[in-house]
């Protein structure tokens, strides 16, 4: 089968003298395909950053391996080649962006790979575009806002022409302008360009929105699936440790009031809906 | 507390001498602070005095501007011309005062002393700080030193960190305001007391500043690594670096210029002066 992400038994611990080892990833086995849009939930601790790292061979695994497009994130020669095919946005938007210019910052990835000028210049014109954030592209970046910013941090890494992007809780610190900026950011690159999407994050009803939704528990997966699946199962959720989006919510109450609502509607309107015709 | 502080000194603008390639300003300017301490005499003096005005005039920097950078070394102008006065004793005495004797000789010292400072430091900010971006600096500096790296120099690693540091000046400057008012508000006094007092009181600033800098700078070399980061060898440069005609031009021109100046110096004496 075609991958674009693929762990295979992948374990890991942080090593520190004197205390026992845990495993903070314990046997993962996930396959990502080509552009599909995969949130990853999971509470603070349950390895999801963890996993993130080993995306691109910023953590190597003590077990198990990583492929990347077919390329083990172990193999040093290709490491470039497979940071260049798998980006990452982290929280900070501050900590990630390196030029004083905005053009300049997106163009930093592109200058690592050593690309001639022509082409950085294209790249970085095209990609400030994709993310709308062209107008902006001689601004001081430490004017603009969190959202704008992370914007430019995307656009950093889509000026690489990556086929799988993944984004460590990158909108943890924005305002909900911002983070709403950021979503339909990733959610028009995955339709357009066909980018594979893999969102750690802590916001349910940003999760409701992808294709596939993981949960990490403890360093394992304790949940794989649709949205609506996952999100189904409101006990099992909460004793991992974790909400459900607010439509969810509420159909769960009703339905512990003797009502048999289905849990599946994970936005307002379609939840108004079902509750609308469970009443007539 | 901190809203005051300018990056640099630069002043933006899109004047000629903005627009000069960033490396023939800094050749011209160490040339030019070079031939101003060769100089000597009246008319080596107003050829260099000649040439700032046009940089002045070419900058577009508004004059109070340019007034406003001589502030900061008033006083050192001061102590100059007074031991310079005072202390050449040789020539004609103009004005006998006690012990103090001011003569002809200490007058046209003190004078060509401090046209020479002044002119040093407006020159440098006219031709570099007022109108060079720091960033364009960097690259500036990177470039001329780039033969170097034969001698294994880390050229590209210097001058990355000082774009860093530029690039990090504002975000470190909010963050020591929001931790300044996050100690205020649990009672920290930084404006009364005795000068160590007052020292003492940003300890509490300084700790939590540099291990959020630290954090940052751990953060920051993950998030350059995920983008294929890997040294100054292979990279490419979006902005390039390019001597155009008017870069020459303007070069040769000031060049002639002060090589002008600098026979004029030699060629032509006036008796009594040095």
């Amino acid at each position: 089968m075609e991958y674009s992400l693929k762990a295979c038994d992948l374990c890991y611990s942080y090593s520190e003298e004197g205390k026992e080892q845990s495993l903070v990833l314990d046997h993962i086995n996930l396959t990502v395909t080509p552009g599909e849009y995969v949130a990853v939930l999971g509470h603070n601790g349950s390895g999801k950053s963890t996993f993130a790292k080993h995306c691109n061979g910023i953590l190597l695994p003590c077990g198990g391996t990583v492929y990347v497009g077919g390329m083990d994130t172990q193999d040093e020669k290709l490491i470039y080649e497979i940071r260049r095919l798998c980006g990452m946005v982290f929280q900070n938007p501050d900590n990630q962006i390196v030029a004083t210019m905005v053009e300049e910052d997106v163009a930093f990835g592109p200058e690592n790979l050593g690309l001639p000028h022509d082409e950085l210049r294209a790249r970085v014109d095209y990609a400030l575009k994709a993310v709308g954030m062209y107008e902006y592209r001689n601004h001081a970046p430490h004017l603009l806002s969190g959202g704008q910013k992370q914007r430019i941090a995307i656009a950093g890494v889509i000026a690489m022409r990556p086929r799988t992007i993944v984004f460590d809780e990158a909108t943890a610190m924005l305002d909900p302008i911002g983070r709403r900026e950021v979503l339909s950011t990733i959610c028009k690159l995955n339709r357009e360009e066909n980018i594979t999407m893999v969102c750690i994050t802590h916001h349910m009803e940003e999760a409701a929105e992808a294709d596939r939704i993981v949960v990490f528990d403890h360093g394992t997966i304790a949940l794989d699936g649709t949205p609506e699946e996952i999100f189904a199962q409101v006990e099992t959720l909460r004793s991992l440790g974790l909400a459900v989006p607010q439509t969810v919510e509420l159909l769960h109450a009703l339905n512990k009031h003797g009502l048999s609502l289905p849990l599946d509607r994970l936005d307002p309107i379609s939840c108004a809906e079902a509750i609308y015709s469970a009443i007539n | 507390m901190l809203n005051d502080i300018t990056l640099g000194q630069y002043f933006p603008g899109n004047s000629l001498l903005h627009r000069l390639d960033p490396r023939a300003k800094l050749i011209l300017s160490l040339v030019y602070i070079v031939t101003l301490f060769l100089c000597s005499g009246p008319i080596s003096f107003a050829i260099m005095a000649g040439l700032l005005t046009v940089a002045v005039i070419l900058s577009q920097i508004p004059f109070f501007v340019i007034l406003k950078s001589l502030r900061p070394i008033l006083i050192l102008l001061l102590i100059t011309t007074i031991f310079n006065l005072f202390y050449m004793q040789e020539g004609t005495v103009l004005l006998q005062l006690w012990i103090l004797r001011i003569t002809d000789y200490g007058l046209y010292n003190a004078f060509f002393l401090i046209l020479r400072i002044v002119l040093l430091i407006t020159g440098t900010f006219v031709m570099l700080t007022y109108t060079t971006s720091p960033i364009m600096l960097t690259d500036a500096i990177e470039s001329l030193l780039s033969p170097l790296k034969k001698f294994h120099v880390p050229v590209h690693e210097l001058s990355m960190m000082m774009s860093i540091a530029l690039r990090f000046i504002p975000t470190l400057i909010q963050e020591t305001n929001k931790i300044l008012s996050a100690q205020k508000s649990r009672g920290a006094n930084f404006d009364s007391g005795s000068l160590f007092a007052r020292a003492r009181a940003l300890v509490p600033v300084l700790v939590p500043l540099f291990v959020s800098a630290f954090r940052r700078a751990e953060e920051l070399a993950v998030a350059m690594e995920s983008r294929c980061y890997r040294g100054g060898s292979g990279r490419t440069r979006l902005r390039v670096l390019k001597f155009k005609k008017c870069d020459y031009c303007v070069l040769i021109v000031s060049l002639t210029v002060i090589i002008l100046a600098v026979i004029a110096r030699y060629t032509i004496s006036f008796g009594m002066l040095p």
